[in-house]
């Protein structure tokens, strides 16, 4: 629902990255990270996206998102689990005690720009 | 040619709030952050629960809606300071963020109140992903919603430092299964404080009550040893 407001966040990272040598150079393609325990759905970023880049350096650029897995670690036994879908437990020895050791990540990885 | 960045999207927002939870810290001021779905009873709990604490713990309010007043109007007539926030003018948003929140802590006087509530805008997805320089994170959850919200807004009840199951004053007249809603909150977050409160008969309020007069209690004395900064998380 607030997708269009991170865009925009983006769109400021992406543009305050470039060094200032290369101002005015298009950008082929940005790419993100987004943890699949975040409040944002990529379909709808993509949307905005398409929307919010008109007229700004990444007009032509393409958004490459790459999703990160819920991971956690068990503080019972140690097991490190991939979660899928709720409830957040262990995969081996079932406790619901958890550490988050990714899946909230909301990351500019970098941009690709086009040949000056 | 490739450009690395690596800069969180929401790095702005995380700094911003970085300096709320100072000024906060500075001032003395326990702040709670009260999220939920639309029409859980935010408003209605805050009303009764100031009306309990007033004029003993003085406490201020900063309440978030897309637009109107009617919150902060109900609010103030409790005589605590109530700052509203109308998201319609920062284009709509469906949450606070900590910029918004610090605007509004500019109208209220810190020195004066020992708790701030900041009511989030009704809505179980966005607010959680946005730090405002809270102490704590308070999910509400409301018997007419369904067992299974939990479930479906995970991130919501994982940030969360506790849980108020409300309006159980309607349970009598419910399919609701009070057992499984609390089971598929501890799925998500297994430890988390939950209080079985009616903010209409005010039923069930004295644990939460004595619970939160004891973190603005915790809160001052960690400011009196300033070499102790547990921020609850
Ligand atoms: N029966 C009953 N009704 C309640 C209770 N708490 C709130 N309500 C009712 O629920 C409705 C919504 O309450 P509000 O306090 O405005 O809810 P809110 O979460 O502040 O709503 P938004 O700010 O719009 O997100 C009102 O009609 C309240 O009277 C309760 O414990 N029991
Ligand atoms: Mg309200
Ligand atoms: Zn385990």
């Amino acid at each position: 629902m607030h997708e269009m407001g991170i865009v925009l966040q983006i769109i400021e990272t992406a543009r305050a990255a470039i060094p200032p040598q290369l101002q005015g150079i298009q950008v082929k393609a940005l790419n993100l990270r987004i943890g699949k325990l975040t409040a944002v759905v990529p379909e709808s970023l993509r949307f905005c996206f398409n929307i919010a880049r008109q007229d700004t350096v990444l007009a032509g650029a393409s958004l490459r998102i790459e999703e990160v897995p819920i991971e956690a670690a068990c503080r019972d036994c140690g097991e490190r689990s991939i979660i899928e879908t709720p409830p957040f437990t262990c995969s081996r020895c079932g406790g619901g005690d958890l550490a988050i050791l990714s899946g909230r990540e909301l990351i500019v990885t970098s941009l690709e720009l086009a040949d000056p | 040619m490739e450009i690395k960045v690596v800069r969180k999207v929401l790095a702005v927002n995380e700094q911003m709030a970085a300096q709320n939870r100072q000024l906060f810290a500075e001032k003395g001021v326990f702040t709670l952050n009260l999220m939920s779905s639309p029409g859980s009873g935010k408003t209605m709990l805050l009303e009764k629960t100031l009306g309990r604490l007033l004029p003993r713990v003085p406490t201020g309010v900063i309440v978030g809606d897309i637009c109107t007043t009617n919150d902060a109007v109900r609010l103030a007539r409790s005589g605590a300071p109530v700052v509203q926030i109308n998201t319609d003018a920062f284009g709509g948003d469906c949450h606070l963020a900590a910029h918004v929140v610090r605007e509004a802590a500019e109208d209220l006087d810190l020195a004066a109140i020992d708790l701030l509530i900041i009511e989030n805008v009704g809505n179980l997805v966005c607010p959680a992903e946005f730090d405002i320089g809270e102490d704590l994170r308070g999910v509400v959850l409301s018997v007419t919603e369904g067992e299974d919200k939990p479930l479906k807004y995970p991130l919501m009840f994982r940030v969360c430092n506790f849980a108020l199951l409300n309006k159980i004053d309607l349970l009598p007249h419910l399919q609701f299964d009070k057992e499984r809603a609390i089971a598929n909150i501890r799925a998500i977050n297994p430890g988390l404080p939950i209080f079985e409160i009616s903010a209409q008969t005010e039923e069930g309020f004295a644990p939460w009550l004595a619970w939160l007069e004891e973190r603005v209690r915790e809160k001052q004395q960690t400011n009196r040893q300033p070499e102790e900064t547990g921020n609850g998380r």
